[in-house]
């Protein structure tokens, strides 16, 4: 395969954390290594594991595909693979697969002499996973606790954790999660429509530049981050909503059984109420 | 940059870390939990629990020790109506079996400080004129009866509720006058926030989980009966016609009950489709028989009393304590709570009325009310 001109700037040895040279190799335009034989091993592992349980499930309706963790009673030990184990080397499979794909971003940016940014910002959703499948269900003394892989399934854990603490609205982190959310997507529009506007000027006149971005948001809010600062404080924003989401679910059950608006009554109790 | 910061800066700001640390170092509980799984596997129908809580619940809801038994009435010369003057409810009882009866409910109902009180005869003078046991003059003997009548329904009608276990008067009381947990009417009160109207809402209490929801959903649904189904039925909106405030009410009866009981709406509901009685666990079957029981209790049997308790606002002359009227001066009723007390199966599941089964023969009529003359 014909390489494109730039390729040859990014096709740098070196930067590998295990393996040496063996795998530092590239098939096409993909670089190998290591961990990209781990997460193709993992990720043909895992996906004919689900399509063994989905075979198994009784249906090919997409929505209603179900692979369930094992029952409560089953504690931390495994399971008969028709009765959960198959959840549980899925999970296996899926974070093997993730953590290899992290790895071997870290293993590029290594190459490349580039920071971390983007094996840490992808490691943040990798955690949340791992906190709902491990984290969580360890604390709770149950693989059982972990959300089942299906479409509608998972959605329906995701329905009956929040009433397991009658009004899920109250959890702190929750509250935290959401508003970090709602402001990336806030940021992300403003960001996108201020540069499809500084490049789409009317008819006739020429494409603004970063200058004109920044008098548009002094004259707006009074500040500009700058072109820089935009897409730190949108990796900012991004990653904690994941963090806080993260937070918000190993809270729940760990270290808070009863319901969340509960939780408040310490605000309710300081001392500064006049009655 | 720390070296910029002036003193106080560096002040506030390690104030503000020591509260953020306090609240989170203080305010959560810990592991390990215990969890029990009610539905298929994966989808999170669990109850959860805080071992540490659960047992002061348990220290919290023991029963007391039974009375020594006493034999049934040989014949009708053995009965309490026979011995005794003015025996209206409890005549078919022997007078052994009567007396039992007065020492249980003077333990469960009496409270312990006017039991050890020497002018109460023991507890006795609390109903009773000690010099004429006969007499009615006491009103808390005129309500006394009434409950005896309440307990017997309860335990005859409302098997759909009570299930063999029944109840007591101390499944209640729990050697309270007034029960622990019960309610005075709270809608209508005031409760406007700046311009706002007043919505009913936005007043922590315990019933509701010291939540901003309506915070009196007894009187719609425990008093009189408003209809408690709002999800509709149909995909398209206008179908329905309650509206997102109606469903605030609702919840917060819900938010009640899950309290009261000491569970989530787990327990009773596949949160994937409230509605749905072929998802929901059987306990929602249960559950929803005490709605009823409970408006039946408040209705029938609490709100004809009022005016014994108008008259008598502080309980009897002689040993008052605590109020029998609400904020708005109607009459304490039930809710969930009062006999559940933080457990889904009150007292634990005791089965306390088995070692009383005289409750079980008090007569049923004729109706005792607040207006039964005094003798």
């Amino acid at each position: 395969m014909a390489m494109l001109t730039f390729e040859h700037k990014y096709r740098v040895r070196g930067g590998t954390l295990v393996g040496g040279d063996l795998f530092d190799f590239w098939i096409g335009p993909f670089w190998v290594g290591f961990f990209g034989v781990t997460t193709a091993f993992f990720s043909f592992l895992g996906t004919a594991l689900i399509l063994y349980g989905a075979a198994l499930g009784g249906t090919w309706n997409i929505w209603l595909i179900n692979i369930a963790p094992p029952d409560l009673a089953y504690g931390l030990r495994l399971a008969p693979m028709r009765e959960g184990g198959l959840w549980q080397w899925i999970t296996v499979c899926a974070i093997g697969a993730f953590v290899s794909w992290t790895l071997r971003q870290v293993e590029i940016s290594r190459k490349l002499g580039m920071s971390y940014h983007i094996p840490v910002a992808y490691f943040t959703a990798v955690i949340a996973y791992i906190t709902l499948v491990v984290i969580r269900p360890v604390l709770m003394g149950a693989w059982g606790h972990g959300f089942p892989y299906g479409i509608w399934s998972h959605l329906d854990w995701v329905s009956n954790v929040g009433y397991q603490h009658l009004h899920f609205h109250y959890n702190p982190a929750h509250m935290i999660a959401v508003t970090f959310f709602f402001t990336t997507v806030l940021a992300l529009s403003m960001h996108g429509g201020l540069v499809l506007s500084a490049l789409n000027p009317g008819r006739g006149q020429e494409v603004k530049t970063a200058e004109h971005e920044n008098a548009y948001f002094r004259d707006l809010i009074g500040y500009s981050i700058g072109t820089l600062g935009i897409h730190r404080l949108g990796l900012f924003l991004a990653l904690n909503a994941g963090l806080w989401s993260a937070i918000c679910i190993v809270i729940s059950g760990p270290f808070w059984t009863r319901g969340w608006p509960e939780w408040w009554g310490w605000w309710l109790n300081l001392p500064i109420w006049p009655n | 940059m720390i070296k910029n910061l002036s003193g106080l800066s560096i002040a506030l700001i390690a104030t503000a870390c020591a509260a953020v640390a306090a609240v989170v170092l203080f305010t959560f509980e810990r592991p390990p939990i215990r969890t029990a799984q009610i539905g298929f596997r994966g989808v999170a129908m669990e109850q959860l629990q805080n071992p540490r809580t659960a047992a002061r619940l348990v220290a919290a809801n023991q029963v007391p020790e039974a009375q020594p038994a006493a034999d049934p009435p040989v014949d009708d010369a053995d009965k309490a109506s026979a011995v005794y003057e003015n025996v209206q409810v409890l005549g078919d009882l022997s007078a052994a079996q009567f007396n039992r009866i007065m020492l249980a409910i003077t333990e469960w109902v009496v409270p312990q400080a006017i039991r050890d009180n020497p002018d109460s005869a023991g507890g006795c003078a609390y109903c009773h004129n000690v010099q004429n046991m006969a007499s009615d003059e006491v009103y808390t003997k005129v309500v006394t009866r009434r409950m005896f009548q309440m307990t017997r329904t309860i335990n005859q009608d409302w098997n759909t509720h009570v299930g063999q276990t029944g109840v007591t008067c101390y499944t209640c009381h729990r050697g309270q006058a007034v029960p622990a947990y019960v309610w005075g009417r709270l809608e209508g009160m005031d409760n406007r926030a700046s311009i706002a109207g007043p919505t009913g809402q936005n007043r922590a209490t315990a019933a509701i989980n010291y939540s901003s929801l309506p915070f009196d959903p007894f009187s719609p649904f425990l008093l009189r009966d408003q209809d408690i189904r709002n999800i509709s039925t149909g995909w398209h909106p206008g179908g329905n016609p309650d509206d997102v405030r109606i469903s605030e009410w609702t919840y917060s009866l819900m938010i009640h009950m899950s309290q009261g009981l000491g569970v989530n709406c787990t327990f009773c509901h596949n949160s994937r489709a409230f509605a749905s009685w072929e998802q929901s666990p059987p306990q929602r079957l249960t559950s929803w028989y005490g709605i009823r029981m409970a408006r039946a209790v408040n209705n029938e049997y609490i709100e004809p009393l009022t005016p014994l308790w108008v008259r008598n606002p502080r309980g009897p002359a002689d040993f008052q304590h605590g109020a029998r009227l609400g904020p708005q001066g109607d009459a304490l009723k039930v809710n969930c709570t009062t006999c559940h007390q933080g457990v889904n199966r009150p007292l634990l599941g005791a089965p306390m009325l088995r070692d009383y089964p005289e409750l079980n023969q008090a007569s049923r009529g004729p109706l005792r009310t607040s207006e039964a003359a005094p003798r």
